[in-house]
């Protein structure tokens, strides 16, 4: 089962060191990672999606509660809160594509970022299903390369998660 | 006026002095030189060990005996990758320790230069926390830190690593920065619904078993816990780290348990109703196998580690806290009970089962019986091999932090060190440490340490010239394919203490083994006795199915 899980903590050299080595001993994959400033300075927030046994995972969020450095760590339920990721992805296209792929960009609201002659980069933000949509669409064409931030993560109401 | 500024290396030991810190176990190099010339400047003790590994163990050893934090010091890269073996052991038995170590200069960091190693990198998981220093205003706050982390909550050891120039650069110290820590509040009282539902649980028990372990050592909370004991009429068992926690000769004590486990013990575990398990981290060695571990009992697990709540066994009322909170709560809330039939059951068991042992001639069991007959209340350090599992079963302790052992990584070597360590903590108390040979060998280069600082510690070497706890494990189940073992005979033990200093005698026959202990006693010197062995018996009971209750006695 896939599980998502924040983490709030200091930022500070070695954070990400110390979070992902809880994860790779016990091997867990780490499917997708983000992480960046929030709010409150001197402070990041993780956003990890891994796949794995509920029991162990619920052990790994112990032992992560229990560095130094983090100030919280808890599971999401995708249900109850607002998922982001971000992709952006290099299509070259013939003349006559042009057309499709445009209808294409407005369907899935993506983005044209930046075009040289017969190649653009396109960007889609959008929850998890949404950019795997876009993928699927766009695979028609040629994808020269392509890229997706991973998923963040913040969730629904007037509360602030981290305070529970 | 001017102010005065600070050196790195100056704070380093005006902190370690504001911390109450009296001795320091290491071994400088290059990268850690400007600190050590500050310490003849300062009443902090240095003993100069032979090896870092010594370092380590030896404020482990201190930290255990004393419950304060014990401090070790080493140079960059091979000798801070010395301490880890050290670091390992004390973080697995939760044992509070602080490690300063020398990092090449910050502007050499990451260049592969001479003795560099990212020592921080490498003992992430075998510490409790860690620090790479970057600038010398940082270091009075980090090392409040360091043994802040160290010595609360669950304890364990914390490395500062602290670059050349950092310790060189001066600064002014009301510069100095205070880091905060956000993320760390240890649990310390027990939620008190959860004690009420302990209590409420407890008083409906008819089979109540306690099980003690390092949580209850650490704590100091053996008073507490015999009050406890005492008054709901409860039987205690406990895991290795656990036995200085319990008066060893009273009549509610039934034991080790587990995998080496008494039979009473493990019967206890294994027929009672409700377990209270103070401080354990049911470790695979007490449980044996998990699927079949005590499914009869509602388990009340009481740790200060969120962490290890139902994570080998699944907790029936868990309490998070402090061990000598708790412990001493549930005494005042729980009424006087009594468990006769329970209790004279398992007296039955145990009646049944006696330690199987014969004690004669040069064995370890009738060498520990021996030694229990000729010192009264030591401070029992042991190495890790049979003749630890001998000594845990064998040698009653009747006094908290009295029984100092490698539990968790089972660190050969860990014994000679670690006893010195004790000693220097406790002057006033005998320190006796109980080797194999094979152990021994690790770090006997301390007794070189133990001589020159006049450090009586006694060391009593079960020499079967083999591998002992590997022969018993090839014995019992690899067909007495005894395959890389033995060790030869070569090695004199006696003779090698001798020649760094100490009293070394050998032991061939039964007749010697008083004298022999008595005179290492009382040389006031630190001794070394070879006990060449003539009868190498196995170490039971010993499971070997799949529950507690199929053992080889």
């Amino acid at each position: 089962m896939r599980h998502t899980i924040s983490i709030l903590c200091d930022d500070t050299p070695g954070v990400l060191t110390r979070i992902s080595s809880l994860f790779s001993r016990r091997g867990f994959n780490i499917e997708s990672l983000s992480v960046g400033h929030t709010e409150r300075p001197g402070k990041s927030r993780f956003t990890i999606v891994v796949e794995g046994d509920e029991k162990i995972l619920e052990q790994v969020r112990k032992q992560l509660q229990k560095l130094i450095h983090v100030i919280k760590a808890w599971g999401i339920s995708p249900e109850e809160s607002v998922e982001r990721e971000h992709a952006l992805l290099k299509i070259q296209m013939s003349e006559r594509q042009r057309g499709e792929i445009l209808q294409i960009i407005t369907a899935v609201q993506a983005r044209i970022v930046d075009s040289s002659n017969r190649t653009w980069i396109l960007e889609v933000t959008g929850d998890t299903a949404a950019i795997d949509n876009a993928f699927n669409l766009f695979k028609h064409y040629k994808i020269i390369e392509s890229i997706r931030t991973g998923k963040i993560s913040l969730e629904r109401g007037g509360g602030k998660t981290a305070k529970r | 006026m001017k102010k005065e500024r600070l050196t790195g290396a100056k704070a380093i030991i005006k902190s370690l002095e504001a911390q109450g810190v009296e001795v320091i176990f290491g071994l400088p190099g290059g990268a850690a030189l400007p600190m050590y010339d500050e310490l003849p400047k300062s009443k902090i003790k240095h003993i100069l060990t032979r090896h870092e590994q010594g370092a380590a163990h030896m404020a482990d050893g201190y930290a255990r005996a004393t419950g304060k934090v014990g401090v070790c010091m080493a140079t960059s890269g091979p000798g801070a990758t010395n301490l880890v073996t050290g670091l390992a052991t004390a973080y697995m038995d939760s044992s509070p320790i602080v490690a300063i170590t020398g990092q090449v200069p910050r502007s050499m960091i990451g260049n592969d230069a001479f003795q560099e190693v990212d020592i921080t990198g490498i003992t992430i998981p075998i510490t409790k926390h860690n620090y790479l220093v970057k600038q010398a205003a940082d270091l009075p706050h980090i090392i409040e830190q360091a043994f802040y982390l160290a010595s609360t909550g669950r304890k364990g050891p914390v490395l500062i690593d602290i670059p050349r120039d950092v310790q060189l650069e001066d600064f002014p110290p009301d510069r100095a920065k205070r880091a905060p820590l956000e993320g760390y509040s240890p649990t310390i009282e027990g939620h008190p619904r959860q004690i009420t539902k302990a209590v409420q649980l407890i008083r409906t028990a008819e089979k109540p078993v306690l099980i003690t372990g390092g949580g209850v050592f650490h704590s100091d909370s053996s008073e507490d816990l015999r009050n406890l004991a005492e008054k709901i009429d409860i039987a205690v068992i406990n895991t290795l780290p656990g036995k200085a926690t319990f008066p060893n000769s009273h009549e509610l004590y039934f034991g080790m348990l587990g995998y080496h486990g008494r039979v009473a013990a493990n019967t206890a575990v294994s027929e009672a109703d409700v377990i209270v398990a103070v401080g354990v981290r049911f470790g695979d060695r007490t449980t044996g196998p998990l699927d079949t571990f005590a499914k009869q009992a509602k388990l009340v697990h009481i740790d200060i580690d969120p962490a290890e709540i139902s994570k080998n066994v699944p907790s029936y009322l868990p309490i998070v806290g402090d061990a000598k909170n708790i412990l001493s709560e549930l005494g005042h809330l729980l009424p006087e009970m009594k468990h006769k039939e329970w209790i004279g059951h398992l007296k039955e068991v145990a009646k049944a089962h006696p330690l199987p042992a014969k004690m004669k001639g040069v064995s370890t069991p009738n060498i520990i019986r021996i030694l229990g007959e000729v010192v009264k209340d030591p401070i029992l350090v042991t190495d890790v091999g049979k003749h630890q599992i001998f000594a845990a079963h064998y040698f009653p302790i009747e006094s908290p932090r009295s029984f100092i052992t490698s539990g968790g990584l089972g660190t050969m070597g860990f014994g000679v060190p670690a006893a010195i360590g004790a000693k220097v903590a406790r002057p006033e108390r005998t320190v006796v440490d109980i080797a194999g040979d094979g152990s021994f060998m690790m770090t006997c280069n301390q007794i070189a340490t133990a001589a020159q600082y006049s450090i009586p510690i006694c060391v009593l070497i079960m020499n079967d010239y083999c591998l002992g706890m590997i022969h018993q494990l090839q014995d019992v189940f690899y067909d007495k394919r005894y395959e890389a073992c033995k060790l030869g005979k070569n090695v004199n033990y006696a003779k090698l203490a001798e020649s760094m200093g100490a009293v070394g005698i050998r032991v061939t026959e039964e007749k010697e083994i008083k004298g022999a202990i008595e005179k290492g006693l009382s040389c006031g010197q630190p001794c070394a006795i070879d006990f060449v062995l003539d009868d190498n018996c196995n170490v039971y009971p010993m499971v070997t199915g799949s529950t507690l209750l199929e053992y080889r006695e």
